[in-house]
């Protein structure tokens, strides 16, 4: 491993909302082209960690590297300016679990939109690339539509496009599947192990551990802000190595076989 | 009573010239304070004290003052203290300063209520402070408030009628001065109030334009 193919390094990541630490000297690398699921039982602090990634809460201690440079703090502590951390977070995509699509911008416009006002594209450019995602996401014929008039899970495949469209280094995935109705899982998850498969850096937290098992080259295991467990996903739900992860995933063990996967 | 509303009639270029007059203060004031209450109303959500505290003051200032006895300050007061307004002047800055505080107002609402996700991706998507208020939280604000919005412009509307206390020539004054002239007062005001109403018929067909835009991104 070569540091050039490390995308992403969460290093000693301490996250503390009051009194209450969410995070807690989390760290963890990942490689490029890996998909890595990080579980959990709720409160884990899983989405703090999403977020804290990408600056959206900065973390109390410890540093996030995205290709080797510091995001948010640079190396003699000093806070980075807005700018430059702009530059740096616009490698990173988000997929957030409510889709957070813009509502007054037809499906086109919000996978253009941060292309074309943010990292200053040109519009046919971003135009043309907005359409070969929509495509990719089966949602081609969607492009003039409004966000209220999708259903959930087309929301969803053009939040994964909107945060394709940065053409991101990283794309994180915050429990993408969560607010959907459980018939409409399927097709957000098909988009995703296909961009798993074509190589996508990805860190997806997540609840659905059929597409951890079969998708994910590397499963995380977070509980009460903590790193608990690290290992393949065929060891991980074959062996797991802590009582913790022995409990959650007999409580999932319904869903594990999951009726959600193909 | 027939021949009343005659004489009303006689005197259709005054009523219109009124009618005129309240449009084009009522747009201009609507627009200038709806333009200044959209820079304030980030201010009114700001994080910081010294930012947001100034701001609501004068909001809240501006909300508990009657127009009558505000027009009258402007008009008034302010030249005791070195500036002499004309009345179109005063006028017209009465509405627009009285209004803006209402329009901050109202968009501040439409704010709170607005999911937080949106705007949490326009942050992630590392949209700059200016750029994300003016592409990603003003345009489902003015949606989403165009109603309240609607509502304020015909309340602007009825606040002009005030105006005519320091001789501005707007509709009621026409009317005024067409009763004082014939003693009509009865046809006069009556009409008046019909043109009034046609304008907020106007406002309101605007609205559910917006209304039925908003409808199609909900």
């Amino acid at each position: 491993m070569t540091a050039v193919s490390k995308v992403l390094d969460v290093a000693g990541v301490t996250k503390r909302f009051g009194e209450h630490e969410v995070l807690c000297d989390v760290s963890f690398q990942v490689d490029k082209g890996e998909t890595v699921c990080v579980l959990g039982p709720s409160g884990s602090g899983k989405s703090t960690l999403l977020r804290c990634i990408n600056w959206l809460e900065r973390p109390d201690a410890g540093h996030i590297y995205l290709n080797g440079k510091p995001v948010g703090v640079m190396a003699s502590g000093a806070v980075m300016h807005d700018r430059e951390l702009s530059r740096l977070r616009t490698h990173i995509g988000m997929v957030f679990q409510h889709f957070a699509l813009w509502p007054h911008l037809t499906v086109l416009q919000n996978v253009t939109e941060a292309p074309i006002q943010v990292q200053k594209r040109p519009k046919a450019e971003a135009i043309d690339e907005a359409l070969a995602l929509l495509a990719k996401v089966g949602l081609a014929d969607k492009r003039d539509a409004f966000p209220a008039r999708l259903s959930g899970g087309q929301k969803q495949r053009v939040g994964i496009a909107r945060a394709l469209a940065v053409r991101p280094d990283v794309l994180l995935f915050d429990e993408p599947t969560s607010a959907l109705d459980p018939e409409l899982v399927g097709e957000v998850l098909v988009v995703m192990r296909e961009l798993a498969r074509e190589g996508m850096t990805m860190v997806v937290v997540t609840h659905e551990m059929g597409f951890a098992r079969d998708a994910a080259t590397r499963v995380i295991f977070l509980d009460r802000g903590r790193v608990v467990e690290t290992a393949p996903p065929d060891r991980f739900f074959a062996q797991p190595q802590t009582e913790r992860a022995r409990q959650f995933l007999q409580r999932y063990a319904g869903s594990a076989n999951g009726a959600n996967g193909r | 009573m027939i021949r009343d509303f005659a004489v009303v009639w006689g005197e259709r270029s005054l009523l219109l010239s009124g009618l005129a007059n309240t449009t084009v203060l009522s747009v201009l004031a609507a627009s200038c304070a709806l333009m200044l209450g959209i820079v304030l109303t980030p201010a009114l959500m700001a994080r910081r004290r010294v930012i947001a505290l100034p701001v609501r003051i004068f909001v809240d200032g501006m909300r508990c003052v009657p127009f009558l006895l505000f027009a009258y300050i402007v008009y008034y007061g302010l030249p005791s203290l070195g500036l002499r307004l004309d009345n179109w002047s005063s006028g017209l800055a009465a509405l627009i300063v009285y209004n803006t505080a209402y329009m901050a107002e109202i968009l501040r609402g439409a704010w709170q209520a607005q999911p937080r996700e949106p705007i949490e991706a326009g942050i992630a998507f590392c949209f700059p402070e200016a750029r994300l208020f003016r592409r990603i939280i003003l345009p489902p604000l003015l949606l989403t408030a165009g109603p309240v919005l609607g509502n304020q412009m015909i309340q602007i509307i009825k606040d002009s009628a005030f105006l005519t206390i320091i001789a501005l020539p707007e509709l009621t004054h026409a009317a005024s001065s067409i009763q004082s002239r014939h003693y009509v007062p009865f046809a006069a005001f009556i009409t008046a109030v019909l043109l009034y109403w046609g304008l907020c018929l106007i406002v309101e067909a605007g609205v559910s334009a917006i209304g039925r835009r908003a409808e199609a991104r909900r």
